[in-house]
Formats: structure tokens, C-alpha cells, sequence
């Protein structure tokens, strides 16, 4: 068995026909984590024994003949969501050591399932970047090129499936957390419909935008996650009771008579001309295989950016006063009384990034400035989500890329807050607008560095996104391409 | 400028954070670039427009009012920094 041949589909079969047992399939694993984790840095925690106990007992449920769609299947989740005895830091060292006391509630679907979790990946602070760098244990690398930023904030579940670390990983994506560290490292990373997965336990950057999806090696994989994820939780009450189709239904489907929309805004100045060749290709390689290509216009596009800067740290500002020093997390040696507890605690728990964000969304919350920032910015996320809206009537998908340029070097844009945050553009508008979307590898550059093309759908039409994006991957010849680390 | 050094500290409190003398230039600075971006939001009309919250359309959810188990005391204690066994445990604020 080469871990590196397999994706969770295949693994399935081979676990159910007793070839591999998971124990086995675990400790191939973990011995790859142990190989190459040094240079990819793609986990904040691995816990070897809890990962085999688990596999153990994946196993015994296999031989009862009780084996669900994950059982005995090792992944990794995103250190965002909660893992009832695991150390969970959304990346920050204000939540070092924590423990939570409960699962959230994919987490608990996942175990349910029989998934094996080998440990948590690293991840920009509190999901506030997009290359990763602001995590506060270490950066992970681009297992494409180890000098590369791996994308972020998912960019340790992006690295530790492209390394092989595991064979799928969890993230969350609130400006494109999801799709864009798929992008770069060369793997599908999907963004669901806003309520679509639960929340619940989900430490909360932007409650309105935040939404959990799978980052795996191929489509199929990503329609089997997905499925097992989806679905009405009473626990998060923006989660929709809306049935969960069978994703892996879609897959066969095709693009015939599919209308595929090229958004002008998104093959706009300041697109790499390398990504815009891979992107138009797979655009044409879809019409070739059936689809119908049209033209179609997201006027706001620019402001998307501006729209979500406001409201992503507004919420932010909210959601992170909970981290106070007091019922959990870092406190402050020796406050002097419960102020310098609070002070204390936060500044010296949260990292530089965490804070300008929380001062950006305090500024534009605060009295005398609320209607001019906060209030624009809902109305302007209105004209955001219309453009979805209209462009949905002329066609059935979206086709753009996900980022104007592949992965860049690490240090280059860290020290300048805007230049990153524009970095983002292309996927930002989708949460605003709350539709799914997909990122999946298109081709790789003339250096060799992965570039995913990005599909996105109007609201609970993730079967569309897998069907068009196994259309993508059948003609870009990427499927199975993964990094030479050795 | 859109926000003063003066601004940064009154925010900063409002936050419940706190910047070092040293920091508060740069802090002011890269705020001023960032909401000097965000203004271009200004550049468009949106009179009559509604605010968006909340991107999929919903009504209210709605549940039983049914007592359910909740987190046991010594679960919810055991991250506390400082605890008694029954609370957590900040400085004396009276």
C-alpha cells in the first residue's frame, strides 16, 4: 500500500475487503507525519495514541460489518473546531491549552461516521489571514515549495493533505479560508451554502460569513465529506432544515447542457497571466465537454473587499470578547484588579493581526461612526449578494479563478495588512452572498505551483459544484498529482 | 487622517486592549490605510437599500422549551485559570 495512490473512496474499499485495517492505515500515517512534518509544519497538535485507539476500534466495528462511510478513515480537522479531550487553539496562544469539554457538532458527525483523527492543523490566529502566518505556533509550508506560503487560513489542513499527511482535512472559511489554501496547495477544498453544515462548536470569527467544509485529494472524496457533514443541527439556529442531497449522485452527472457564467470582474487587471491561461483552459475544455460558456457581469465585485472589512471585524470584535481571561484561556500573571485582568489577558493572548481586526470592527461598531461603516457595509453586502442573484438567471455556475496569483513567498506581504487582505477578492463576495463554492485543481505553473480554478453556484446547489468540478478534474489531468517531497 | 493616535487609545479601551507609546503610531497608520480603503464604499448609492445580516433567507427557528442536560460544573471549570470549586475566581471587585 502507497498512502500517497490513495484517496478516502479508495481507502474505503481496501479497509472493507480486509487488504488494510486501519491500524495499519493510522501507523502509515503517522509515520508519514513523523517523515516530513518537520519541513511542512501542517499540525498544531498530533496525538498518535488517541489517532491509534481509534483505529483500533474502527477496526473491531469493521469486522462486525458495522462500518460507516469514514470508519477507520485518518484525517486531520482544522484547529478551529472543537475536539472533546484535544487541544483546540484556533492558532492563537490565548487559547493554548484548552481543552474543550464537548465536540462540535461536525466533529462528532465525523467520529460518528468511524473517521480516525490523527490531530489539528495550523492555522492563521482565530482564521484572520491568508497564508497561515499569523499562526502563533509556526507557519506551515507549501509542500509545492517549501519557501511558499500555503495559503490561509486552512493552511495547515491544505499542506497535510497535499503532503499526505492524512487523507482529508476539515476548514472553515469566511473570506475564502477553504478555497484559496486548496488553490495553492493543489487540492478540492469546498465552501458550502451558508447553514448548510453546523457551526456549533466552531470557535466564531464572523458568525454571519463563517462556514465548515472538506478540503480532500479528488471530487468524489469532497461529495463523500460533504454528505456525511451537512445537515440541521438544533444546536446552531442559522443552520437550514433543508434535505441533504446525495452528493456522490452528482459526480456521473457531467456539464452537458450546463450554462457555465465567465464573470468579467473576475479576469480583471491584476490577474496573473499564468492563472488566467490554466483558468481559461478548464473554461474551454467544459465546453468542449457540453457545457455552454456565457458571458456574465458581477458589478460589485470591487466593493466586495471593502464591504467584508467592515463586517467580518465588526463581528469579530463581538465574538472575541469572549476570550476575557476568565472562564478559559490565557490569564495575565498577577492582575492588579479586573480591568488590568481583561487588558492584560488580551493583549499579550491575541497576536498583532487578531487585534488590528478587533480594533477596526470596535472603530467602525462604536457610536458616531456605526451608520457610516457598519450600516454601509450591510447594504452594500445586499448589492453583492443581487449580483449573484442576476448573474444565477443567466447561468447555472460560476467559473473564475480563486486567487489573482498562485502561492507567494513567505514574508512577502505579511508586513502590509491591505495588500493581503486584497489578495482575497476573488473569494470574499461568495460569503457575503452565502452561495457555495469549490476550488479545484486546474494546472500548474511554469514554476510548478498549483493553480485551482473556482466554481460557485446559487444557494443550496453543492451537487452542481461537484458535478461541473469532477468535469474539471477529469480533463485537467490533476487528479492524483501531489508534491514530491522526498 | 480618518483616525487619530487619540482615537487608537479610546478605541483600544473600548476593546479592552492595550497598546504600548511605541505602538500607537504604526497601529494608527496601518488603520488609517485600511479604513481609507473601506471608504470607497462611499462611492456608491444605496439609498432605499435594505441591509443584509443574513445571506440565505430565514425565519425565525423556533424550538420546544424543554429542560436538556447542560454542561456539568467541573466540565465547565476545568480551563478556568482560576477556580474554587464552584465559580471562577477573578480579583475582588468591591
Amino acid at each position: 500500500m502507497n498512502i500517497s495512490d490513495l484517496t478516502m473512496v479508495s481507502a474505503r474499499g481496501l479497509l472493507d475487503r480486509g487488504e488494510v485495517s486501519s491500524v495499519e492505515l493510522t501507523r502509515a500515517f503517522l509515520d508519514r507525519i513523523g517523515a516530513v512534518e518537520e519541513r511542512v509544519r501542517a499540525y498544531i497538535t498530533v496525538d498518535r495514541d488517541a489517532a491509534l485507539a481509534q483505529a483500533a476500534a474502527a477496526d473491531r466495528r469493521i469486522a462486525e460489518g458495522n462500518a460507516g462511510p469514514l470508519t477507520g478513515i485518518p484525517i486531520s480537522l482544522k484547529d478551529v473546531l472543537c475536539t472533546e479531550g484535544m487541544q483546540t487553539t484556533a492558532g492563537s496562544r490565548i487559547l493554548e491549552g484548552f481543552v474543550p469539554p464537548y465536540d462540535a457538532t461536525v466533529t462528532a458527525r465525523l467520529k460518528e461516521a468511524g473517521a480516525v483523527i490523527l490531530g489539528k492543523a495550523a492555522m492563521d490566529e482565530f482564521a484572520m489571514g491568508s497564508s497561515s502566518e499569523t499562526c502563533a505556533f509556526g507557519a506551515p509550508r507549501n509542500p509545492w515549495d517549501l519557501e511558499r506560503i500555503c495559503g490561509g487560513s486552512s493552511g495547515g489542513s491544505a499542506a497535510a493533505v497535499a503532503a499526505c499527511e492524512c487523507l482529508a482535512s476539515i476548514g472553515s472559511d469566511t473570506g475564502g479560508s477553504i478555497r484559496q489554501p486548496a488553490s495553492h496547495c493543489g487540492i478540492v477544498g469546498l465552501k458550502p451554502t451558508y447553514g448548510r453544515v453546523s457551526r456549533f462548536g466552531l470557535l466564531a470569527y464572523a458568525s454571519s460569513l463563517d462556514q465548515l467544509g472538506p478540503m480532500t485529494r479528488d471530487v468524489a472524496d469532497c461529495a463523500l465529506l460533504l454528505s456525511v457533514m451537512s445537515g440541521h443541527d438544533p444546536r446552531d439556529s442559522t443552520s437550514v432544515d433543508e434535505p441533504v442531497p446525495d452528493y456522490g449522485a452528482a459526480l456521473g452527472r457531467g456539464v452537458k447542457g450546463m450554462r457555465i457564467g465567465l464573470p468579467a470582474e473576475y479576469f480583471s487587471a491584476g490577474l496573473d497571466p499564468e492563472v488566467e491561461e490554466i483558468v481559461r483552459r478548464a473554461a474551454a475544455r467544459l465546453e468542449e465537454a457540453g457545457a455552454e460558456l456565457v458571458e456574465v457581469s458581477l458589478p460589485h465585485t470591487d466593493y466586495a473587499v471593502a464591504a467584508y472589512y467592515i463586517i467580518a471585524p465588526a463581528e469579530a470584535s463581538s465574538n472575541l470578547s469572549r476570550y476575557d481571561g476568565v472562564r478559559f484561556g490565557f490569564r495575565a500573571a498577577d492582575p492588579a484588579d479586573l480591568l488590568e485582568l481583561y487588558l492584560e489577558s488580551r493583549s499579550q493572548g491575541f497576536g498583532a493581526e487578531v487585534k488590528r481586526r478587533i480594533m477596526i470592527g470596535t472603530y467602525a461598531l462604536s457610536a458616531g461612526y456605526y451608520d457610516a461603516y457598519y450600516l454601509k457595509g450591510l447594504k452594500v453586502r445586499t448589492l453583492v449578494a443581487r449580483d449573484f442573484t442576476n448573474a444565477f438567471e443567466k447561468c447555472d455556475i460560476l467559473l473564475s479563478p480563486v486567487a489573482p496569483t498562485p502561492a507567494w513567498k513567505i514574508g512577502e506581504k505579511i508586513s502590509d495588512p491591505l495588500s493581503m487582505y486584497l489578495s482575497d477578492i476573488l473569494t470574499i463576495p461568495a460569503n457575503l452572498a452565502g452561495v457555495p463554492g469549490i476550488s479545484v485543481p486546474a494546472g500548474l505553473t511554469a514554476a510548478g505551483l498549483p493553480v485551482g480554478v473556482q466554481l460557485q453556484a446559487p444557494h443550496f446547489r453543492e451537487q452542481d459544484l461537484i458535478a461541473c468540478a469532477r468535469a474539471v478534474e477529469e480533463t485537467a489531468g490533476m487528479a492524483g498529482r501531489l508534491p514530491e517531497l522526498d | 487622517m480618518k483616525i487619530s493616535a487619540d482615537e487608537v487609545r479610546k478605541v483600544a479601551g473600548l476593546a479592552r486592549l492595550r497598546f504600548s507609546e511605541e505602538e500607537i503610531p504604526q497601529l494608527a497608520a496601518e488603520l488609517d490605510r485600511i479604513l481609507t480603503y473601506v471608504d470607497k464604499l462611499s462611492e456608491l448609492d444605496t439609498d432605499g437599500v435594505e441591509p443584509t445580516t443574513h445571506a440565505v433567507p430565514r425565519v425565525n427557528a423556533f424550538r420546544e422549551d424543554e429542560v436538556t442536560e447542560s454542561l456539568p460544573r467541573e466540565k465547565a471549570l476545568a480551563n478556568a485559570p482560576a477556580d474554587n470549586g464552584a465559580s471562577f475566581v477573578v480579583p475582588r471587585v468591591i
